[in-house]
């Protein structure tokens, strides 16, 4: 047991039960299922806020989940110990690393930070506005709807995959690349 | 956080935090919190994603109908089907997927595997949540009462039990997989 935590890779089929495995234990002892998207509505609602408390709670979206709820509960936990339970998994395989630019990103695009944190954003502005339409992102409709055959999220995840690929490929496609 | 306190009690709190915790440690262990990863699976070259997500699903989907068969939960937790927004937000979820390199948990997931492209991109995230709260009455008007078909799964829409699609969906990962460990091995020889 204690290697296996300390190796740094593990089989995906066995990361993958373990993501099912810990499926079955939030349905069962806390009536929830994996998700992490609707996180960063209610952040970004607290952060507004704090600001402009009004237009907040004058808002549909924030004031559904805002008003007469707590912002931080179950989820905003979950999304916190991510970072800690991925640093933990890193540091027990003697891990030190530390990344500003993605290898592949760095190849195709150059090694410049600014370049790629531009890209980061405006990447991660598109995501979250993509799972909030949709009603959930690669955990809430991929794996938690997926796994109860949901309509929306299997209707979620084909469209997905092709826009990804096809991104993928207009960004990527081009490049001289060895199989590693 | 209005008209109520700002968190939620603490045995929910500390059963998120939980859940986070060994979330955000399986997700690192397969590596699938590094944007070389994720690209490399919508560039069908590194299968990870489409392993972890597949046996997540057959593993939890027996388990989860499993127990509802015995009685052991009440029923699902499933998002309605508006089908047009799903197709258009995972349309969109894709492209900034491939941008980023990470999905909103991975992403998270990320900083603590030391990526710091990461925080932007969380950065990002906060904005696009942001920038549709503001539209939502937008696409509430005119995206997501398009194709409504309410709380559908597979089983339910089409009349079958949903053990065909878990059956179907394990027979289809383990020949797949197989075959696709088969031809990875080929191709690295």
């Amino acid at each position: 047991m204690k290697s296996l935590l300390k190796r740094p890779r593990w089989s995906p089929y066995l990361v993958g039960a373990g993501l099912g495995v810990l499926s079955w234990i939030t349905f069962f002892f806390m009536g929830k299922t994996l998700g992490v998207s609707t996180t960063f509505v209610r952040a970004a609602g607290v952060i507004e806020g704090l600001g402009a408390p009004e237009h907040v709670r004058q808002n549909a979206y924030f004031a559904k989940y805002l008003v007469g709820k707590p912002a931080f509960e179950w989820q905003a936990a979950l999304v916190v110990m991510l970072v800690v339970g991925a640093f933990l998994a890193a540091r027990l395989a003697g891990s030190t690393r530390r990344e500003y630019v993605p290898s592949i990103w760095a190849e195709r695009f150059g090694p410049s930070r600014s370049k790629r944190y531009l890209g980061a954003f405006i990447g991660g502005a598109i995501l979250l506005f993509g799972a909030r339409l949709a009603g959930g992102c690669t955990s809430g409709h991929g794996i938690s709807g997926g796994l109860q055959l949901a309509l929306s999220s299997w209707t979620f995840l084909t469209f997905m995959f092709a826009s990804g690929i096809a991104t993928a490929f207009a960004m990527y496609g081009g490049r001289s690349h060895s199989h590693v | 956080m209005f008209e109520t306190s700002f968190f939620a009690d603490p045995t929910t709190v500390m059963l998120g935090a939980a859940t986070g915790l060994v979330f955000g440690f399986l997700l690192q262990k397969a590596w699938v919190t590094r944007v070389d990863v994720i690209v490399g699976q919508f560039l069908l070259e590194d299968f990870t994603v489409l392993k972890v997500m597949g046996t997540a699903i057959v593993v939890g989907g027996a388990g989860i109908y499993g127990m509802m068969q015995l009685g052991l939960i009440d029923g699902l937790h499933v998002k309605a089907a508006q089908l047009v927004a799903n197709a258009v937000g995972g349309l969109i979820f894709g492209i900034g997927m491939a941008i980023l390199g990470y999905c909103p948990g991975t992403g998270v997931a990320a900083i603590g595997d030391g990526s710091r492209d990461a925080v932007a991109g969380v950065a990002g995230m906060l904005f696009g949540a942001a920038l549709y709260a503001e539209m939502y009455p937008w696409a509430k008007a005119h995206i997501l009462g398009l194709a409504d078909l309410g709380k559908e799964t597979l089983a339910t829409a089409t009349g079958l039990s949903p053990w065909w699609f878990i059956a179907g969906l394990a027979i289809l990962a383990v020949l797949g997989f197989k075959a696709l460990e088969t031809w990875e091995h080929r191709r690295a020889a």
